[in-house]
């Protein structure tokens, strides 16, 4: 009999993931870690984690990996990088760490062309802390600090992470892909795999924002968690390719 | 064979990084030490090793902090408002116990305060301005050649014991000439694969982290992390110490003042006074022993410093009420002249007459 499905082997034999049922982390995480198999990545990876949710990952990963202060992430990558170019650093964070705290590391390592690979869930709260208003929390929604909603006055507007990196010089691929079906799914690899591989073709920094949902934050059931994705996000946040210096 | 030559503060640092093998240097610029950064992003770029202007202080000591992850030698350089925003990666890299070297050429605070020197971060540097049980070694140059030894040291000290290490210089050093020889880097190649991340080939992976769930291992790996910071204490602690066997005055300073307590100390012994000193050269560890055995027979201490006190609260603490501690300090600015020293330690001295009759 042929086995059609497995666990990736760059996932920790015993791991047991500690992401809400419903939440998106843990099909990018898989994603993540296909790649990292596919590529013949994995031993040769440095990971700089986040905090939020998302530092989770490095106890799913088999690679060697580093947690960083929160939105430092870019900054510790960009260490990992400079002392050692012959390795693939890549980092994992929320839409907080990169785009909040964490956003003039995010962008100046962009601008830099730092040869790093950079993931982003965006699930428009902190998750972690039990659901505030975040950068990319969308007009209107409803949150711990923003519990009448989000409006501009108090609050401002929300980020729009892959064209602000899109807009950086050192930007080789930023592209947007959401996790809410089998399609998007299929296309948020193939971005990862991109975002990756112009890493490895040094060809200067990838890339990709993955809408993601928290259905315990927003108290919706995952296919109502996915609904929003697609009625309230895609909309506000377009999936798609904002640079690829490898397209003809 | 090597010779002196004259040599500026700044300049003197960032060479002996070269020369001790540092790898990568990452900073943003910030009076008095931005001489440290602008002479890296010719030498390293000549020898084709790594150099990042980094967008902020905050980006610069998380990229060391990266760089070292991997067992590599790196450093950062900066200035007291600046080294404040480092405080939070320092005490990530405390707790993940990497060989971080930083460089604080002091200026004056609080707050952006002025680029004149001063030595107002003794508390910061020493104490840890960063959240959580942590000791960063300490090490304060007080001449060019120190700059050059020490940083050489740092180097070594950080990789020996995998514990982020600071220089605590001044703008006075970090800006001033003086003749000074560079010889070769003095210490042995520590040996970093049990711990660097290199990717995980041929063994399980490894996670650099300081996030804690478990309450009991929490607490072991503190206990573990002081029982280090103990041993750095009976194997590092160095001072300079000059004519303390008779003294029945001993006066205590460290970094650049400490050459000002010395000519104090020589122009005091001209005019009769028994008068001895020390300077701890590591700050953190704190030469507390030998201080508690020199108040064992000297019963006047003045501590001379660039602040309003922050270095006399740990010679109290070594003294333990065993002898009487006094200030003599300027707060910024114009290092305390010997002739001012000298006055001072006249007058504390005559109080302590009148206090007796």
């Amino acid at each position: 009999m042929q086995q059609v499905f497995s666990v990736p082997k760059s996932m920790k034999k015993d791991f047991k993931y500690t992401f809400c049922p419903g939440c998106d982390h843990g099909i990018a995480v898989r994603l993540v870690a296909e790649l990292l198999d596919e590529m013949n990545l994995t031993e040769n990876t440095i990971l700089a984690a986040s905090i939020g949710c998302s530092v989770f990952i490095y106890n799913f990963l088999n690679v060697d990996s580093i947690e960083a202060p929160h939105g430092r992430a870019m900054a510790e990558a960009t260490g990992v990088k400079r002392v050692r170019p012959d390795k693939f650093v890549f980092t994992y964070q929320g839409d907080g760490d990169f785009a909040s705290i964490g956003l003039a590391e995010s962008t100046h390592a962009a601008l830099r062309g730092e040869n790093l690979s950079g993931i982003c869930i965006n699930n428009t709260t902190y998750g972690m802390t039990g659901g505030q208003l975040g950068p990319t929390t969308i007009m209107g929604q409803k949150t711990t600090t923003s519990p009448m909603g989000r409006f501009k006055e108090t609050y401002g507007y929300p980020i729009k992470i892959a064209e602000h990196i899109a807009l950086c010089d050192g930007t080789a691929f930023s592209a947007r892909v959401a996790l809410d079906s089998v399609p998007h799914i299929k296309k948020a690899k193939e971005a990862l795999r991109k975002a990756f591989q112009v890493q490895l073709d040094g060809l200067g920094y990838g890339f990709v924002e993955i809408l993601s949902t928290c259905p315990t934050n927003w108290k919706m059931t995952p296919e109502q968690a996915h609904e929003r994705v697609r009625k309230e996000m895609i909309p506000v946040f377009p999936l798609g390719v904002f640079k690829d210096v490898t397209a003809k | 064979m090597t010779q002196k030559e004259l040599i500026k503060g700044n300049f003197a640092i960032a060479e002996a990084a070269v020369r001790a093998g540092c790898e990568c240097y990452f900073g943003y610029p910030i009076t008095p030490q931005t001489e440290i950064g602008e002479y890296l992003s010719q030498r390293m770029y000549d020898l084709k090793r790594g150099y990042v202007c980094a967008e902020s202080e905050l980006a610069a000591i998380n990229m060391v902090i990266g760089a070292t992850s991997t067992g590599a030698k790196a450093m950062t350089s900066s200035s007291s408002c600046a080294v404040s925003l480092m405080q939070e990666g320092l005490s990530y890299a405390c707790s993940d116990e990497l060989p971080v070297v930083l460089v604080n050429v002091m200026r004056a605070g609080p707050g952006l305060g002025y680029v004149y020197p001063a030595q107002g971060d003794y508390f910061q540097a020493v104490y840890g301005g960063g959240n959580g049980d942590y000791k960063l070694i300490v090490l304060a140059p007080s001449t060019v050649q120190e700059c050059i030894d020490l940083t050489y040291k740092a180097f070594y000290l950080a990789q020996k014991w995998r514990n982020p290490t600071m220089i605590l210089a001044d703008g006075q050093l970090g800006q001033m000439m003086e003749p000074a020889e560079y010889g070769e880097y003095p210490y042995p190649e520590v040996d970093t694969s049990s711990w660097a991340l290199t990717g995980a080939k041929g063994r399980d992976n490894r996670k650099i982290f300081s996030c804690a769930s478990d309450e009991d291992e929490h607490n072991a790996k503190i206990r573990r992390l002081f029982a280090k910071y103990d041993k750095i204490a009976a194997e590092e602690t160095e001072w300079e110490e000059h004519e303390t066997e008779d003294a029945d005055v001993i006066l205590v300073a460290f970094g650049s003042m400490g050459r000002n307590i010395k000519a104090t100390m020589k122009e005091l012994r001209k005019q009769g006074l028994k008068v001895g000193m020390l300077r701890p050269i590591t700050l953190s560890p704190f030469p507390e022993k030998r201080l508690s055995e020199l108040a064992d027979k000297c019963k006047q201490f003045i501590v001379v410093e660039m602040n309003m006190g922050q270095m006399i609260n740990d010679v109290k603490l070594a003294v333990n009420g065993k002898a009487k501690v006094d200030l003599l300090n300027r707060p910024v600015g114009q290092w305390l002249s010997v002739e001012e020293i000298s006055e001072g330690v006249h007058n504390i001295l005559n109080h302590k007459e009148l206090a007796v009759l």
